[in-house]
């Protein structure tokens, strides 16, 4: 099997990044706010594994780092839902537009 | 530490007194802090006492008294050159000070257990006392003047603390308020004159300044005589200010106007600071510095001549007066004159009989001017008022009180063989041999205090029969016992202090003068006070219409006299109309339109600036998002270009 070439792998996730910073600004349902920023996540996580595979193939940092960020994504989307939840009760809605008392 | 280093104790333990009870405030019951205190201020006494002994007994060099130097600390050194100590200097008038401090400071602190029995803020009153008597010794043992700088405004403090004790009394606060910005404003005379002092002689310190100022071989006095400023060399301006800073603290004319106010505090309080102990520093001070003082003859012409129209200016005011503890207030002033006069005529090393005299009369009038602002108070606290018109007629009812009263009466008078009559004689003897003016200004003035002493003790103890007084109802007795034993031992003090032999002990130089006596001398100024006696006997033994008959043939004259010659309207009128229209408004206008309106416009500026830069926080997490990615955006370019 002919190895993928990594200027594949790196476009695939240049667009999955954008693809999450346009869901970011475009949507205003929290959870799917959420849902972008998963994504530019997975996105490094692919760089990470593709700068290790082809730059230092002996090494491992690149896969504990991808392996790290898994983990705290996890606890990051438990945190989050629990602040959208809470903003719900308080605001009877999700959407970040009509949340803005954060000013002076 | 030598010897003598236990001195440093006198004033730790007043201090830690003081912390302690001021720290305890009114949880500490009177019962606790009054004994403290007094126990506290009797071992300061024997300490002082034991001093005293030892070093008049020991220390006697073939130079005269040694000048020693108990405790010394670098406390703040800036330079080589230029560095601040703070010391225990004992020498002959240092000793004799320390013991009368805390003699009379002892004595006050166990009468005011019985006068101010009873009191709300009884503890504070003795933390107060226990400040004062620490600030009193550093001043007297200072060794270098910026530390009796230091103290001197410490004694102001608690001078100020303790007239204004009554604080819920408009007059006691505005006293308090009177006393200490008038010493204040003397104290910049000192501090100015302090400072071209040291700057001339290159150091604090007591023995160098007088060494170098003194010598007449030293560039260091011959740079301080050599430059002038307005016609009068720098250090005759360094010794007039510093003169100045001692008037004001001394109650001499023209700053002694807060005096009379400070009677508003308690009683003991005016006995111990404003009579016996501090009042005196102005004194001390120029006999600290008299060598110096001694090198300008024009400066000791000032204090002479302020000090001798000072004592018969306040002997004319005080016949006049009807409140008996502004009586004693302006006899202060007047023996204050006495003790300035006799620096100021007095010579040196073996012709510093004024000198000598001086220091004699502080001691004497410490003990028996205590004695009747004491007794004055066992009066005030029997009848409740300090106007002479509602008492008379007491001897029967005070006979302690009396006698005692009667015993300084005689001793401020001059009748021998009382102390005053040896100190008052000494003074009188010495002016005579150097300035005839001066000389007769003091009989006259000793004439006058006779009368006005003697007019406050008939008008108190005879006069009318007190029966007749309103108010005369409460018949509780006779003084409690701790406010009469302070009276007794002082009378007995007053009695004999008059014959410790100063001549030999507290000298100028530090090396016994020959006494000198002359009968002659000493009938005159005896008669002068029985001339001022028999007067006042005429007058007042009986209550009478002559002296109403005789005030009112003066006329203009006695309410001149009575006002205290106008001299309060005088600096009322100076400072209201003339400092406050010229100096004030214009000042206030600069400081509300220039001063407040710069501050304004910047503040403006920024409000303005802040309206317009807090539109962008708008609250929407989106333009967050794309300002926090526009900044990453420009970070990450500056990186990938730089």
């Amino acid at each position: 099997m002919a190895e993928v070439p990594y200027q594949h792998i790196l476009f695939l996730s240049f667009a999955l990044f954008f693809i999450g910073v346009y869901g970011f600004f475009t949507r205003r349902n929290m959870i799917t706010m959420l849902m972008a920023v998963e994504l530019m996540l997975n996105s490094v996580n692919i760089n990470m594994v593709v700068f290790n595979k082809y730059l230092f193939p002996g090494e491992l940092e690149g896969l504990f780092f991808t392996l790290f960020i898994i983990t705290i994504a996890a606890a990051e989307a438990a945190i989050a839902i629990a602040i959208i939840i809470n903003i719900y009760r308080k605001f009877k809605t999700i959407d970040a537009e009509d949340v803005d008392s954060m000013k002076f | 530490m030598n010897e003598y280093g236990y001195i440093i104790y006198l004033l730790i333990l007043p201090l830690a007194v003081f912390l302690v009870t001021g720290l305890a405030g009114k949880h500490m019951p009177a019962s606790v802090s009054g004994p403290l205190g007094t126990v506290s201020m009797l071992a300061c006494a024997v300490m002082a006492w034991v001093a005293a002994i030892r070093y008049f007994g020991n220390e006697m060099g073939p130079e005269g008294y040694n000048t020693i130097i108990a405790f010394n600390f670098p406390w703040l050194s800036f330079t080589e050159d230029l560095s601040i100590n703070l010391g225990i200097i004992l020498d002959p008038i240092s000793v004799m000070m320390l013991v009368v401090v805390t003699t009379v400071s002892f004595m006050v602190h166990l009468y005011s257990i019985g006068y101010m029995k009873g009191e709300a803020r009884f503890t504070l009153f003795f933390s107060f006392l226990s400040l004062f008597s620490f600030s009193m010794l550093g001043l007297v043992v200072a060794s270098n003047l910026f530390q009796m700088y230091i103290f001197w405004e410490l004694v102001g403090v608690s001078s100020f603390l303790l007239i204004g004790y009554y604080y819920d009394k408009p007059s006691a606060v505005a006293a308090a308020k009177k006393a200490f910005i008038v010493t204040r404003f003397a104290d910049f005379g000192f501090l100015a004159g302090l400072l071209i002092l040291s700057w001339y002689s290159g150091s604090l310190d007591f023995p160098v300044i007088i060494e170098r100022m003194t010598d007449f071989n030293s560039p260091y006095l011959a740079s301080a005589t050599g430059a002038t400023f307005i016609g009068a060399s720098m250090l005759t301006w360094a010794l007039s200010l510093i003169f100045i800073g001692g008037a004001g603290k001394s109650a001499m004319f023209p700053l002694h106007i807060w005096l009379p106010d400070a009677m508003e505090g308690p009683t003991p309080v005016s006995a111990l600071i404003h009579a016996a102990t501090m009042v005196v520093a102005g004194v001390f001070l120029v006999a600290r510095l008299f060598p110096v003082f001694y090198v300008i003859p024009s400066a000791l012409d000032l204090v002479a001549y302020v000090g001798a129209f000072s004592a018969i200016f306040a002997a004319i005011i005080a016949c006049t007066q009807t409140d008996i503890k502004r009586i004693l207030a302006y006899s202060t002033m007047s023996q204050i004159g006495y003790m300035m006069f006799a620096l100021g005529v007095s010579g040196i090393n073996e012709n510093g009989t004024g000198y000598m005299a001086s220091m004699f009369h502080l001691f004497t009038h410490a003990m028996f001017k205590a004695l009747l602002f004491l007794g004055a108070g066992a009066v005030i606290h029997y009848v409740h008022s300090n106007e002479l018109k509602d008492m008379g007629g007491l001897r029967k009812k005070m006979p302690v009180t009396h006698v005692v009263f009667l015993i300084a009466c005689l001793a401020i008078s001059g009748v021998p063989p009382l102390s005053g009559f040896f100190s008052k004689e000494e003074i009188l003897t010495a002016a005579q041999h150097s300035n005839l003016l001066i000389y007769y200004t003091g009989l006259v003035t000793a004439c006058l205090t006779a009368f006005y002493m003697f007019r406050l003790y008939y008008g108190i103890f005879w006069s009318k029969p007190y029966e007749s007084k309103k108010g005369a109802e409460h018949h509780h007795g006779e003084a409690p016992f701790s406010m009469l034993l302070p009276l007794v031992l002082l009378a007995l003090a007053t009695i004999g202090a008059g014959f410790v032999p100063f001549h030999d002990l507290v000298t100028q130089s530090g090396l016994p003068i020959l006494k000198v006596f002359h009968l002659g001398g000493a009938a005159i100024a005896v008669g002068a006070g029985l001339a001022g006696i028999i007067v006042a006997t005429i007058f007042y033994l009986k209550q009478k219409e002559s002296p109403s008959i005789i005030a009112e043939k003066l006329g203009d004259l006695y309410r001149a006299v009575y006002s205290k010659f106008y001299i309060d309207e005088i600096y009322e009128f100076i400072t209201k109309k003339i400092i406050f229209n010229l100096v004030g408004r214009p000042a206030n206008w600069i400081d509300r339109n220039i001063v407040d309106g710069a501050m304004n416009f910047s503040a403006y500026l920024t409000g303005l600036f802040s309206e317009q830069a807090k539109e962008m926080q708008s609250g929407k997490i989106h333009h967050y998002v794309i300002w926090f990615f526009a900044g990453s955006l420009i970070l990450v370019i500056m990186l990938i270009v730089i």
